[in-house]
């Protein structure tokens, strides 16, 4: 199914957010990930289910003022 | 001594942020000259193959200095409030640096936004620094929402312009004589951060006029060196400021040559 991951379409197979995270090659990095705009928090990633076009955000530290 | 913020007691008064440096290795060096109380940090898009965050996340933990996540960019409430959810998960700390941006031109904080958000990550246990105005009315209602520190503008962010309502922020010391202040925004040099902590401010957040300036790593040194004197000169008591002339020098005994 298709994934908006950080605004670019992944064709994936994954059918929960852990599994994208996997997929995608983030295994072990320190992300934080919103779906459709709502914090998913670590615990709660292999209980989400992936739907077609959903909008997910993954992001990491960042220099910051 | 600083103040404490949410019962912690900083190392320094100086807040130094850690964007814009010309490399990672100047952001190191200037840490280090800083040596400050906290660093500033934020969150962004990762990409698997890049991995930027995580080389970015090894040298802020290499420096031992402990991390104010910010919330910067966010124009909303649910912006901010979903970003300080994953900023307490990857960073694993309560506090925030909560930012609701109004206005392109100044930067200037959406209050009305910044309230509210507060307030709901509050009662979500978060440790809520917000970057406010100096307004009196604006500073209650952040309190009652539950913070227990407040950030006012010097001037807006990366302007360099220093304190631009003296006035205003002498105001608000006065009025909240036990709550926590920190300057952040618009410190340009170190006479401004002195004169912040001269106020009686508790701590300045820096960024731009660290990473900006020529050698970044000696500005840190300049800007740790302004905040020890602010200090000090806080707890020394300074004069009263008179309109008129006062000789200094002892006028009796002096010879009458006239």
């Amino acid at each position: 199914m298709k994934i908006v991951v950080n605004d670019e379409v992944h064709e994936v197979s994954a059918t929960t957010l852990a599994a994208l995270i996997d997929e995608l090659g983030y295994g072990g990095a320190r992300i934080a990930t919103a779906m459709n705009g709502s914090f998913v928090p670590v615990p709660l990633r292999d209980k989400t289910a992936l739907n077609d076009g959903a909008q997910v955000e993954i992001v990491a530290p960042m220099q910051g003022g | 001594m600083t103040a404490r913020f949410y019962g912690v007691e900083l190392s320094s008064p100086l807040m130094l942020g850690t964007a814009q440096y010309p490399s990672p290795d100047i952001l190191r060096d200037a840490v280090q000259a800083a040596q400050p109380g906290v660093v500033t940090v934020s969150l962004r898009r990762e990409s698997a193959g890049e991995r930027a965050g995580q080389a970015f996340w090894s040298l802020i933990r290499e420096l031992g200095v402990p991390v104010l996540p910010n919330t910067a960019g966010c124009h909303t409430v649910k912006e901010a409030v979903t970003t300080a959810h994953m900023a307490r998960e990857v960073f694993g700390t309560e506090w925030v640096k909560l930012e609701v941006i109004g206005e392109l031109d100044t930067l200037q904080p959406d209050v009305f936004g910044l309230v509210e958000a507060a307030r709901i990550l509050s009662e979500d246990g978060f440790k809520v620094f917000p970057y406010t105005t100096e307004d009196l009315v604006v500073a209650e209602r952040l309190l009652a929402a539950g913070c227990d520190v407040l950030m006012p503008w010097g001037a807006p962010i990366g302007s360099g312009k220093g304190l631009n309502n003296i006035f205003g922020l002498r105001a608000l010391r006065a009025h909240f004589p036990d709550v926590p202040l920190v300057v952040d925004a618009g410190i340009g040099v170190p006479s401004h951060a002195a004169q912040a902590l001269e106020l009686g401010y508790d701590a300045v957040l820096i960024n731009t006029a660290v990473a900006k300036a020529g050698d970044p790593a000696v500005m840190a040194r300049a800007f740790r060196l302004a905040v020890e004197a602010g200090v000090l000169a806080r707890v020394a008591d300074p004069m009263e400021e008179r309109d008129m002339a006062v000789p200094s020098t002892p006028v009796a005994g002096k010879a009458m040559l006239a």
